[in-house]
């Protein structure tokens, strides 16, 4: 994985709370084997008609989603199934961060594991972050290294991330890595027999 | 100190504590694996070119994107979908590849892995269960701490049979009281969502507790507990009783003889000690309860069956959901009419979900308008079914009767709502196009959606019940 220090990026806004993964990825693009060229299938429900019409209102259809790196969504973000290829989908899609005001915790696991970084905001910043909405899209700035979420104008706010994840996404490391050096652990685990 | 059953699990599992700068190593006693969040896992293990570290402790099916529909002369269910027979063939060769056992389709054990894992007698009191599915908190009804995960931890656990993970926190709910007839394990579960809302568990494992969960049947408190991540628990879990080990004695993999009398031995340690601290409780009386129902795109969206669409609140989400719902405030439920009645899921698909189902069936017909799918959850499920008629019950009523699978509830293989169609369903999502694009889902229990499908409409079961 590449490090992740600091994401600099205009911001797009999806008003909507408890998006769930149904929403981000419907379940009828899952009967994949792979993980790659999932972007296409983000939103789908909300991004096109049934009959495959894309709708030109609909945030992500916009032009200043194209080089939008961040989502600002809706409190509880991700609930719902487990499936990894909802963080897939958004990162396939250009995506590297979602702003919401609180995050299901599978969804946040997963994307952390791939390098989508799920920031929590206070309802106050978040009410900021969402009135600023464009046209033209506003801009963000997210550091890694010191947890900080800061606007166009200077307001900034800290954000929560365990020490393991972030430390893994600074260096690019994996976090199986640390798992397989618990082997010697694991055994001896395993020969307790509890 | 006084622990609580979570507490306990934990704490036996752990292989490496959590510190500052780490998560905890946590051992897993039992991987299940099915077909759609598995394949990208495997191909990690292939690139690192590494084993399954215990095939042993790893179990695979197939039933997310399985046809249910029934078997050709040579005895074979046809998948018709390429994308589908693509998937079903990878998890064969990764199986074969990586030795884990596999109940394929067409194996009279395949099921959907969160009804098979119990019937089995592989889910058992304290055990760590994980599988790439969210609804994996059905197994927490044993008393084992079992929660969903993704494909990346799926890998993580066929490589090295742990996770990383940080302690969650502890929410207890106690049921007071008794649940009135016609009210069941889904209107109480569907009754909690909506009382702590659809993010009310984040980032706790809850333990559901009182005298109204102990009368509970080990069927029902997996619809419970199964439902758990609907109100975004990490897992949901009842303490082990009579109840469940008379479930577990004599399934294919429970332990016998003097390891049968031992297990039990530490089982009946696992209950939470008097005193134990919870981070948070919520107390609910059961027989205030009425039949449930969802309104909205999320399952905390649900009112009595008798009662009306609530005022908006002004959201951008509920305007959006009531919109694609078709319905507005202070609109009733009760006879609104219906196109489809689904009878399954990992929620309601047991038997004891089908029996019930067939107590409002049996002798009456499904109205003209509506199609009714009745699927098993599992192979087992579909010949104890059989064997006592219930088949019958649901064909005479002119009900489909099919293979096993997850089916409509996730609307993968082929089984479906059209456009704007609107279901009566047992499955435990309403979310938008959760049971096919443009489908319109009403959660609800095995009653109520048989009771929906005789009147063609959103029916209160009490009534039919009771005649």
């Amino acid at each position: 994985m590449e490090p992740i220090r600091t994401i600099a990026s205009t911001y797009i806004v999806l008003p909507i709370d408890n998006i769930d993964t149904d929403v981000i990825i419907p379940a009828r693009f899952l009967k994949v084997t792979e993980r790659g060229g999932l972007g296409r299938y983000l939103f789908a429900g909300w991004r096109c008609a049934a009959d495959g019409t894309p709708h030109p209102d609909f945030v992500l259809n916009r032009p200043e989603a194209r080089t939008a790196r961040v989502l600002v969504a809706g409190d509880n973000f991700g609930c719902g199934s487990s499936r990894e290829h909802a963080p897939w989908a958004l990162l396939d899609s250009g995506l590297r961060a979602v702003v919401s005001t609180s995050f299901a915790s599978i969804f946040r696991n997963n994307s952390l594991k791939n390098g989508l970084l799920p920031i929590a905001v206070e309802p106050a910043f978040h009410r900021k972050m969402m009135a600023a909405a464009g046209p033209p899209a506003p801009t963000v700035t997210i550091d890694l290294e010191t947890r900080t979420i800061t606007l166009a104008d200077g307001t900034s706010a800290v954000f929560p991330i365990e020490p393991f994840p972030r430390y893994c996404l600074l260096n690019g490391l994996d976090e199986l890595s640390f798992l397989l050096g618990q082997e010697e652990a694991i055994d001896a685990y395993e020969r307790s027999g509890s | 100190m006084p622990r609580t059953l979570f507490d306990k699990v934990w704490e036996a599992h752990v292989v490496r504590r959590e510190s500052d700068d780490t998560p905890a190593v946590l051992y897993v006693d039992l991987h299940l694996v099915h077909e759609v969040t598995s394949p990208q896992a495997f191909a990690m293990l292939r690139e690192r070119g590494r084993k399954v570290r215990r095939p042993d402790r790893t179990l695979a099916t197939m039933d997310h994107s399985t046809p249910t529909t029934p078997r050709g002369a040579d005895g074979r269910i046809p998948v018709t979908d390429p994308q589908a027979a693509a998937q079903i063939a990878q998890l064969e060769t990764n199986c074969r590849d990586f030795e884990i056992a596999l109940y394929a389709l067409g194996s009279d054990r395949q099921g959907i892995v969160h009804v098979i894992g119990p019937e089995l007698g592989l889910t058992r009191p304290g055990m760590t269960i994980v599988c790439g599915d969210s609804h994996t908190s059905t197994h927490g009804a044993f008393g084992a701490l079992a929660f969903g995960i993704g494909t990346t931890e799926v890998a993580h656990v066929l490589m090295t049979q742990c996770l990383l993970a940080s302690r969650p926190g502890t929410l207890r709910i106690v049921i007071e009281g008794r649940l009135h007839p016609g009210v069941t394990a889904k209107d109480l579960i569907l009754s909690i969502i909506a009382t702590i809302g659809v993010g009310g568990g984040t980032g706790q494992v809850i333990e559901y507790a009182g005298p109204a969960i102990r009368a509970l049947s080990m069927e029902e408190r997996m619809t419970v507990c199964n439902m758990s991540i609907e109100a975004g628990a990490r897992a949901g879990m009842v303490a082990p009783d009579d109840t469940t080990f008379q479930y577990l004695a004599d399934r294919p993999h429970a332990p016998r003889g003097p390891a049968w009398e031992r297990a039990l031995a530490a089982w009946k340690n696992l209950p939470t000690d008097e005193g134990a601290r919870f981070d948070r409780e919520v107390a609910l009386e059961a027989s205030a309860l009425e039949p449930m129902i969802t309104y909205g795109t999320n399952p905390g969206m649900a009112v009595p069956v008798g009662g009306a669409v609530p005022p908006s609140d002004g959201r951008a989400s509920t305007e959006r959901a009531l919109a694609y719902m078709g319905l507005r405030p202070g609109q009733r439920l009760l006879g609104h009419p219906i196109d489809v009645v689904f009878i399954g899921s990992c929620t309601n698909a047991r038997l004891g979900d089908l029996r019930l189902a067939a107590t409002v069936l049996r002798g009456r017909k499904v109205a003209a308008n509506v199609r009714l799918l009745v699927v098993p959850g599992s192979q087992q499920v579909k010949k104890q079914a059989e064997a006592e008629g219930l088949d019958r019950v649901f064909r005479e009523a002119g009900g489909e009767w099919r293979e096993a699978g997850c089916s409509m509830c996730i609307a993968m293989n082929g089984d479906q709502l059209g456009p704007g169609q609107y279901a009566v369903s047992t499955s435990n999502r309403n979310f938008e196009g959760r049971q096919g694009a443009g489908g319109r889902t009403f959660l609800a229990s095995p009653l109520t959606a048989a009771a929906s499908a005789v009147a063609g409409r959103i029916a209160d079961p009490r009534r039919l019940v009771a005649e």
